[in-house]
């Protein structure tokens, strides 16, 4: 087994740019939620006597409910303090989602050698702790006598060499369900489901109750159980909010199809990585889109489809 | 303004009562200072490195601290299962201790609470989970609505609790058109309280385990064994150090009530085992790792079936008019359906409805010791604010302690009703 080359490095774009929000408008009275909350948090910042910055960080209001400037703001306090922690140009993108874009995703079973070259390219693309490392992807060796029984997986595999005989690999990521129960579970509105259909999670305003990852059928939660470990050289500085930007210790993440990519119109990095081919991304809404030839042509099953989760992940048999 | 100044009066005499005990009592408040001390250091270092200090993990997310808050919000549940009898059938002497009852509810959900605190990665964003400051995900997030109960419950309680003990202290008369809403509507807050925290179990599809339509029910027929449970020895504690007359009448009609809601809970348990074993289905494994152990991971067995025939001896103990009468064999009881309900509530829950885990893998769950020692302050808190609870509100209800005496004074007769204030 050859794991670890993962995609090569983006070149950064550091114009700093910050694009429009993604805010669905939907919550009532912003403003005066917020001046409630700017009221709390000046006490707070009184009695402990901390500095502007933690002041801004303690107070910043939930991203869905937040105006461009107070969210441009927001940016330029971001990648400066990514700037400094990781010694360069670091950008925070906020593109919002495409018009007339649900992002699907299709994996061949039939190809998959189990690799686990999509699960380094991922860690590399999105910035995870590396120690300990936080793994978005989770490549499971099922017993081909077996099928897809999660009793027999083993996620530990360790052969010289891939596949094995009498195996077949089933890689496992969020599966951007169109029915999450995570976002159910949220009690404070942390993560959401965007118009194209990408479930994320605002690490600023995540609380770290770890509801959410009770609630996933899929293990696509991960929690930041110590201070993340990301070395400075390992970082991608070209990130977005609701992406691949560095997290801290106490919150949740979870796959985003490479938001930061993808929404630019780039494949996701495991997909680009992957050596078989096994991987299909694209948009749902375009008929004449390779996501939409494989659902409409090829042998489709979902991932626990009993709990009506709805994915948008879909399994298939390419051959 | 008189109000005001009264209740400063109030505030002040409720210190002094506090601050003043024998040795014993110093000596146990110290103890339980000492504890909260020692968790309080273990919970600085879990803010500093993370909850990386816990065994918690990805594949089991949820662990000590949650399964503690499961059970505790039973014993506050539970508590008020005495106003029940005491108001519907009009039955005299539970109506004594039902603000006992009270008192334990408050102490219960102060350790509830702090075991969330403690269990949240982000302390710091407490405020987000506010409604009104924050964004609340309500009605949708069964969370959101578990944190609007239990501090509902909170505040119902504690208002009640003041308001009565003010009214001893001042010597006048409370206003019954007033408590009696309030403590009638405290029942189904009780009831409401457990099931909405049975519901954030059971609304998981993902976790077989948890996702099962007899989840709320168990845990009412648990919470309502195990919280009169502590009861019972609290009150055979304070019939012995303090002039509060207890009937043994009282003591026993709640046994014989526990005998009854442990029946039912062992009933319930089986109606579930049988579900399960019966059908083998492939969410057998979840029911199978906490009785038997899977692919040689059994950390929970032993636990398991403790917790079974714990529960089966009290049951039968408190059925037996003979044994329930006998205090030994009380005692015995009462402690074995705590040990029971704690494991069953507790870890028993919690664990196997992560083991193994979504993916199938598993992650063989123990605390660490950070977690027990955090946990061990946690309960020193709820011990240390129901003791001095205690301590100011049993002489204010036994009319020894008013605005009008002299602290430490004794009254100069026996009081003739227990407790004047009871509504």
């Amino acid at each position: 087994m050859s794991c670890g080359s993962g995609n090569s490095d983006k070149p950064c774009s550091c114009a700093g740019n910050s694009v429009a929000t993604t805010t669905a408008a939907s919550e009532p009275d912003p403003t005066r939620r917020a001046m409630i909350a700017t009221g709390i948090a000046a006490v707070a910042s009184i009695l402990t006597g901390c500095d502007k910055k933690t002041f801004d960080e303690f107070t910043q209001h939930n991203f869905r409910e937040l105006g461009k400037a107070e969210i441009n703001d927001i940016i330029a306090r971001l990648e400066a303090e990514y700037s400094a922690d990781y010694g360069k140009p670091v950008h925070v993108g906020t593109e919002p989602a495409m018009q007339g874009v649900v992002f699907g995703y299709a994996l061949d079973l039939s190809r998959c050698v189990g690799c686990r070259r999509c699960v380094h390219a991922c860690v590399k693309e999105n910035n995870q702790s590396r120690d300990p490392e936080i793994q978005w992807i989770k490549v499971l060796q099922m017993d081909k006598e077996e099928g897809v029984s999660l009793q027999h997986a083993d996620p530990y595999y360790t052969p010289k060499e891939v596949p094995e005989e009498g195996h077949f690999y089933m890689p496992v990521q969020c599966q951007q369900c169109r029915n999450p129960p995570c976002v159910k579970a949220c009690p404070v509105g942390a993560t959401w489901q965007e118009p194209d259909g990408i479930t994320v999670i605002d690490y600023n305003w995540c609380i770290g109750c770890r509801y959410c990852m009770a609630a996933c059928p899929y293990g696509a939660r991960h929690f930041n159980w110590g201070e993340p470990n990301l070395p400075k050289d390992e970082m991608n500085p070209d990130t977005h909010y609701l992406g691949n930007r560095p997290r801290r210790k106490g919150v949740v993440e979870k796959c985003t199809f490479c938001v930061q990519r993808t929404r630019k119109g780039q494949y996701p990095a495991c997909l680009e990585v992957c050596p078989t081919g096994s991987r299909k991304f694209g948009n749902l809404m375009d008929p004449k889109s390779e996501i939409r030839y494989v659902l409409e042509n090829k042998r489709v099953f979902l991932f626990k489809e009993d709990l009506n989760t709805k994915p948008k992940f879909f399994y298939f048999y390419g051959v | 303004m008189e109000l005001l100044h009264n209740f400063r009066l109030f505030i002040s005499g409720s210190w002094h009562l506090i601050t003043r005990g024998n040795r014993l009592y110093y000596a146990w408040v110290g103890f339980l200072l000492v504890l909260m001390a020692l968790g309080g250091l273990a919970y600085a270092n879990q803010l500093r490195h993370g909850l990386i200090v816990t065994h918690m993990r990805d594949q089991v997310s949820w662990g000590f601290y949650i399964g503690n808050f499961t059970f505790l919000v039973g014993v506050a549940a539970a508590a008020i299962m005495l106003v029940i009898p005491a108001y519907i059938y009009d039955w005299e002497p539970i109506k004594e201790i039902t603000l006992l009852g009270e008192l334990l509810a408050i102490s219960a959900l102060v350790m509830c609470l702090g075991f969330v605190m403690v269990d949240i990665g982000r302390p710091d964003r407490f405020w987000h989970i506010m409604p009104l400051v924050g964004s609340l995900n309500w009605p949708v997030s069964m969370l959101a609505w578990d944190v609007i109960v239990l501090n509902l419950y909170l505040i119902l309680n504690w208002v009640v609790v003041t308001y009565l003990l003010y009214c001893a202290y001042t010597e006048k008369h409370y206003v019954k058109k007033l408590v009696t809403p309030l403590v009638l509507l405290s029942i189904p807050m009780a009831v409401s309280i457990h099931t909405v925290t049975a519901y954030l179990y059971n609304g998981l599809a993902a976790r077989p385990f948890w996702n099962s339509a007899i989840l709320a029910p168990r845990f009412l027929a648990s919470a309502f064994c195990s919280g009169p449970a502590i009861l019972l020895v609290v009150l055979q504690v304070l019939r012995r150090m303090t002039k509060l007359r207890i009937t043994d009448e009282a003591i026993h009609k709640v046994a014989e009530l526990m005998a009854y809601t442990m029946g039912f809970n062992l009933f319930l348990t089986a109606a579930e085992a049988f579900k399960e074993f019966y059908s083998q289905t492939e969410h057998v494994v979840y029911i199978q790792y906490l009785f038997f152990g899977l692919k040689g991971h059994n950390t929970l067995v032993p636990y398991a079936w403790a917790s079974q025939i714990f529960g089966l001896a009290a049951f039968l103990l408190f059925l037996i008019p003979k044994t329930r009468k006998d205090w030994r064999t009380l005692n015995l009881g009462c402690v074995l359906i705590y040990a029971s309900v704690y494991i069953e509530k507790g870890m028993g829950l919690i664990i196997p409805g992560l083991t193994p885990d979504a993916l199938g893998e598993i992650y063989e769950y123990t605390p660490s010791l950070t977690e027990i020692a955090v946990a061990a302050g946690i309960f020193a808190m709820g011990f240390l604010v129901f003791t001095l609870m205690l301590k100011a509100a049993v002489p204010m209800m036994l009319g020894d302690f008013t605005i009008r005496k002299a602290p430490g004074e004794p009254h100069p007769e026996p009081p003739e009703q227990a407790a004047p204030i009871i509504p």
